[in-house]
């Protein structure tokens, strides 16, 4: 008996190991080695033509003087403070609106979730046309209310903004789903019984569903974090990281930098720097997570 | 609500977030003025939400349909006064645009292919085969999951490029292209992702460990119990991993953009996102354009809209 179990287990391992065998090659090929890879360039001036030398920390002394990683990185700052807050309330107000079991609330749910599915290009697309200072449906609705609309993508106070809304327009509905998601475990005894004590629905809100929902709250600030951290599609369709520099981003500054002018090697070294900013986030975020779990 | 709540406990569970939103809940009070009032700021704040959601899209649909002198002469008005395809078939004729649709096509359906498979099989090795080193395998694919592409972006650019005996290149990946500007460039690395991984094992872990004891004592292999048992049983995860990862594999544009420059090697992302610039004033072809971009994710989302919403809330309280 312990004999045909232990070839059973034999035969498990050998097809497990089968089973694993693509995903587990693509890993290593296009993940671990990357990764490694990343490290090693970043101490390099590698540029794709020519030869290349070990330049040691030089790349990263370099990125602590250069002006424009700066830029990059104020105008990163700047999209991830507008963006994350918007993006959360935005998520969660919607999603308290439609936060009641009804075949209408259903309907809408679909309706706000429809920017999720197009593309940022195509989302962009359409913004660009939306945007324009004199044709653009944003410009002539703020027209009927008396307001002079800006030139938007073309005035370097106003590009990043409309690169923020568009981008809680373009995403709000995933997060609202998560939301929703995490409204249907609110314990309704709890609701009902701050209700019988007097509470009226803004302090049941803030004192009952709002740290019920806690823990969706802190997956989608993180998930809203990293991606204002690598946002790139919008700012390279609307405005090349323009005008004046004002919508570069990091990741922008990286492409350029690796694709553009292919220093490929300096670029490695400011993607290494970029990651380990990411990497604080989601280790906060696991351990977050994960010290809830015991509780 | 209190008479409800000792004869359906769970529906009142349901039902009890809904206080916390300012409007009406469906129970039989006789209506109020405060009621009243109330129903209609929340009808009035959703359908203003949803102009907000779906009308850039139906003014982009009804500008592409508006002869050029029409797109700027009557640009607020939403039914174009004789509407016209020529936007769309000057996509075609100018430029590679169906060249474009063809390669996104290929890109994202052998994406769906390559993930559904694979990703299927190792997640069902992780799931329901017992091993060891499970644990640790499943911890790096749940791992990489957090690293950030932007890492990987230049390093992976170059091994796909120094790929030996690829594209021209010799064992030493000197001489070619490897795989650059080709579809590998995009599908290979790609192939088998670790959320596909992740999501289908979540599904198998459901499905009860007997039925492949069963068939193993039957002497089935290990290949047929997944094949024959197992992958039937899971295909509503199949369907929502194929509808994510087409959907992904579609609306990909960062790595395309990289790795296929070649003009006719472009993605219908990477296409669209030249026309921006390039018709700075020619709006009916861009929006056109958009149209056809999004068109193919539109109507999968809309036959498959309430698997992926739902599987969605899940995989985010999960």
């Amino acid at each position: 008996m312990s004999a045909a179990v232990s070839a059973t287990r034999r035969q498990q391992t050998i097809s497990a190991w089968i089973f694993l065998a693509v995903p587990v090659v693509l890993f290593a090929i296009f993940l671990l080695l990357p990764v490694i890879m990343a490290i090693g360039l970043s101490l390099t001036d590698y540029a794709v033509i020519g030869e290349f030398e070990w330049v040691g920390l030089a790349n990263y002394a370099r990125i602590v003087d250069d002006p424009i990683f700066w830029v990059a990185v104020r105008n990163t700052a700047l999209y991830t403070v507008l963006y994350v807050p918007a993006g959360l309330v935005v998520a969660l107000g919607t999603a308290l609106l439609l936060n009641r079991s009804s075949r209408v609330s259903r309907v809408f749910r679909t309706l706000f979730y429809i920017p999720v599915v197009s593309s940022t290009v195509a989302t962009a697309a359409i913004w660009f046309w939306l945007l324009n200072p004199q044709y653009g449906l944003l410009n002539a609705v703020l027209g009927w209310f008396g307001i002079n609309g800006p030139a938007w993508l073309y005035e370097s106070r106003w590009a990043m903004i409309a690169i923020v809304m568009m981008s809680v327009w373009a995403g709000f509905g995933a997060n609202m789903i998560i939301y929703l998601g995490a409204l249907q475990g609110v314990p309704g005894e709890l609701v009902d019984a701050a209700r019988v004590d007097g509470a009226g629905a803004f302090r049941v809100f803030w004192h009952v569903t709002l740290p019920a929902i806690s823990r969706a709250t802190f997956l989608i600030l993180t998930l809203l974090l990293i991606a204002a951290f690598q946002v790139f599609d919008q700012a390279y369709v609307l405005t090349k990281g323009g005008p004046g520099n004002s919508t570069l981003t990091l990741v922008y500054y990286i492409y350029d930098r690796g694709f553009g002018r292919l220093e490929m090697g300096y670029a490695s070294a400011l993607s290494f720097v970029l990651f380990l900013v990411i990497l604080v986030f989601s280790v906060a975020n696991a351990r977050a997570t994960g010290r809830e779990r015991d509780r | 609500m209190s008479a409800q709540t000792s004869s359906a406990p769970a529906r009142t569970a349901a039902a009890g977030p809904v206080i916390t939103a300012a409007g009406p809940t469906p129970d039989k009070r006789p209506p109020t003025a405060r009621r009243i009032l109330g129903r209609s700021v929340w009808t009035l704040a959703v359908v203003l939400i949803s102009v907000t959601t779906v009308m850039p899209l139906v003014w982009t649909l009804s500008t592409s349909l508006k002869p050029e002198g029409e797109i700027l002469s009557s640009y607020l008005q939403l039914l174009p006064e004789s509407p016209t395809l020529a936007n769309y078939v000057t996509l075609f004729t100018d430029g590679p645009f169906g060249r474009y649709l063809t390669n996104s096509a290929i890109i994202a359906l052998g994406g769906v292919a390559t993930n559904l498979f694979f990703g299927g099989l190792a997640g069902y090795a992780l799931a329901k085969l017992s091993f060891r080193g499970r644990g640790v395998v499943f911890s790096l694919f749940l791992g990489s999951m957090m690293v950030p592409g932007i890492i990987t972006m230049v390093p992976t650019f170059l091994v796909l490029r120094r790929f030996p005996l690829v594209g021209g290149n010799d064992l030493f990946g000197e001489g070619g292209a490897g795989f650059i500007n080709s579809y590998g460039a995009v599908l290979i690395p790609f192939a088998a992702g670790p959320f596909a991984v992740f999501f289908m094992r979540q599904f198998f872990q459901a499905l009860p460990d007997e039925l492949g004891d069963a068939a193993r004592i039957d002497g089935a292999s290990e290949f047929r119990i997944f094949w024959n048992i197992y992958l039937p049983l899971a295909r509503a995860g199949l369907a929502v991993l194929g509808v994510l990862t087409f959907q992904a594999g579609w609306n990909s544009f960062l790595w395309p953009l990289i790795a296929l420059n070649d003009p006719e090697m472009l993605t219908v992302q990477v296409g669209l996102a030249g026309y921006v610039n390039e018709y700075q004033t020619e709006y009916g072809p861009l929006l056109a354009g958009t149209i056809l971009a999004s068109l193919p994710v539109l109507v999968v989302f809309i036959f498959a809209q309430r698997y992926i919403i739902e599987n969605f809330a899940h995989s985010g309280t999960k």
